[in-house]
């Protein structure tokens, strides 16, 4: 591809990009990113020069953006647009000062587009890998998000979570009351779906470890139940009706149990509900709050809050036996458990001197680390490849998401336009 | 019925006036307090219709809202001593129903303030049920964080926040 001819592209580009804004409910702001980003170009990725209905380079640039550990060549910066390896000339991009160049091109087959992309290391002139994904037109976004862990996983070993979604609950005020939604959107906050639209508070959404149903709690009834939603269909089963709390349902690794809390004995008590045989199996016996369960990747142990030491802290309990654990022991306040997918990295919410911020603690080590620095932090959740977390905090008096990776390197926020968001539930793939 | 509500709120103002003492601040809060509920009773959907039967509903001056101090469910003295006169009542009046919810302001995690609003209640309702209340006239539900009175992440709106409301 010619030089002059990639500039007008550039331009026409440039002004299909301005004619087409892409709507999201979130803008993304990055407040803290790494001091050396990995320099990375992604060519402009088209139908021979056609621009597809989404631009898939810039997808596939947002989403490395996002992780905070790349930056990408702006395309106006571009000397050259090319499609496959053959039309790269290196020092394009070497004087761009790009780190790796990644080329695509799309061909429809049929009714389907079928892209081969390729990742080109410059300085070292290295073909990383050529690769083909292929899907309908509808499947565009998937198809760059599929491109971007790809990339991401050659360059930093790590596996993308850039095809991942994220269920949370919107709150906003409607004609004199709140209206509640249980949302889903991709990772990237694109493609938003409404699952549920409720006068009555929503609460707590988690996912089943296959990613197509949503557990959660819904006042509908005039009381906390638990309900259980198929994405696909929109199918929903309420499964609990107890009198008093029924409330933190968390879905066991082997998609068969839920772990949740019921107070129909009296007060907060965890139990696990066979999805297949319906039994409840009541698991903590304690006159104090029991609450917030979530199950340890091997389905073995449940982790979850109890204020029976006289604050809210993190124990763990081993099902087969009930032997129960305390994990935390710093500070006053320490609830809503999630383990990274290591097993190890307890995340929380922890007070640190009056504030509420998400932590972690290495298990091995006990060594705690406070990650973030906003305000009423809470409901973290970790991606399912361990890199980053979701949050919720407070930008004035609005509630809105905000993302911070586990080594506190990457902070961004997510905010909203309008109402709060809440509750982020990262999909497990 | 009439004469005798009106003679129930007499005392009410009473006993009211005389346990806030001088405490001017307490008698504030309370009305602004007992205000602001209905605002958000509009969310709050379901037994209306038991409710609408009890004259707690519109005609008693009592306090129907109870504070509480942070991550705790200890009820204070001047929710003792207006939950004596509702307990008094509610002796009378057997037939009616009540419904005690609990609620938690925003700092914290969400699920915990379900359990802590849900204690709260708990506390009200022990404490009717001492006063010889029948324990299957109360029902008890929490909101946790979940329906606030007062918007606002601040020390006056928690303050407000942390609540059970009669109804």
């Amino acid at each position: 591809m010619r030089r002059k001819q990639g500039l007008l592209i550039s331009l026409s580009l440039l002004l299909l990009m301005w004619l087409s804004p892409a709507m999201a409910e979130f803008t993304i702001e990055i407040t803290q990113g790494m001091d050396n980003p990995t320099r990375i170009a992604i060519s402009p990725i088209t139908q021979s020069g056609k621009a597809l209905s989404e631009d898939v380079s810039n997808i596939v640039s947002a989403d490395l953006e996002r992780s905070g550990l790349f930056s990408s060549i702006p395309r106006q910066n571009m000397l050259s647009f090319p499609a496959t390896l053959k039309d790269v000339y290196l020092r394009d991009w070497r004087i761009l000062g790009a780190e790796y160049l990644v080329v695509g091109d799309v061909v429809d087959r049929g009714g389907r587009y079928q892209i081969t992309f390729s990742l080109q290391e410059v300085t070292g002139g290295r073909n990383v890998f050529t690769k083909v994904v292929d899907g309908t037109p509808g499947q565009i976004r998937d198809m760059a998000h599929h491109i971007s862990d790809q990339v991401y996983e050659a360059i930093t070993g790590i596996p993308g979570a850039f095809s991942t979604r994220v269920a949370y609950v919107t709150a906003y005020p409607l004609n004199g009351r709140m209206n509640f939604r249980l949302m889903v959107s991709d990772a990237d906050g694109f493609r938003e779906r409404m699952l549920l639209e409720s006068k009555q508070p929503i609460m707590s959404p988690a996912w089943s470890p296959d990613a197509r149903e949503l557990v959660y709690v819904s006042f509908e009834t005039g009381r906390p139940a638990i309900f259980r939603q198929q994405l696909a269909s929109g199918t929903r089963e309420q499964l609990t009706n107890f009198r008093g709390l029924n409330g933190a349902p968390s879905w066991s690794p082997d998609g068969r149990k839920l772990a949740l809390v019921l107070s129909k004995d009296g007060n907060p008590e965890i139990y696990t509900y066979d999805l297949i045989t319906r039994q409840f199996t009541r698991v903590t016996s304690h006159f104090a709050i029991d609450t917030e369960p979530n199950w340890t990747p091997d389905g073995k142990s449940l982790i979850f809050t109890s204020d029976r030491g006289g604050t809210p802290q993190i124990y763990k309990l081993a099902i087969a036996s009930g032997q129960v654990e305390r994990l935390t022991f710093a500070g006053s306040y320490n609830a809503r458990p999630r383990l990274a997918p290591d097993g190890r990295t307890l995340v929380m919410v922890h007070r640190d001197n009056g504030n509420f911020h998400i932590a972690t603690q290495d298990l091995v080590t006990g060594d705690l680390r406070v990650l973030t620095q906003t305000y009423l932090d809470e409901s973290p959740t970790v991606a399912p490849n361990g890199a980053m977390l979701l949050y919720a905090t407070k930008q004035g008096d609005k509630g809105v998401l905000a993302a911070v990776s586990l080594d506190a390197g990457v902070k961004f926020l997510l905010p909203a336009r309008f109402g709060d968001v809440r509750e982020p539930a990262w999909s497990p793939k | 019925m009439k004469t005798q509500l009106l003679k129930y709120g007499a005392m009410v103002t009473f006993v009211a006036a005389l346990l806030s003492g001088c405490s001017t601040t307490g008698g504030d809060e309370e009305t602004t307090a007992t205000s602001m509920p209905s605002q958000s009773v509009s969310t709050g959907s379901v037994s209306t219709g038991d409710v609408s039967g009890s004259t707690l509903g519109t005609d008693s001056a009592v306090p129907r809202v109870f504070y509480f101090e942070f991550d705790k469910a200890v009820l204070n003295a001047e929710a003792r001593a207006a939950l004596r006169l509702h307990g008094e009542w509610l002796r009378a009046h057997s037939g009616v129903n009540i419904r005690l919810e609990g609620h938690a302001d925003e700092r914290g995690t969400r699920e915990y303030n379900m359990a802590l609003g849900e204690r709260r209640a708990n506390s009200v309702r022990d404490f009717l049920v001492q006063e010889g209340v029948n324990g299957a006239v109360i029902e008890v539900i929490s909101y946790g964080e979940e329906s606030p009175a007062a918007m606002g992440s601040n020390d006056a709106s928690w303050a407000l926040n942390r609540r059970v409301e009669m109804k």
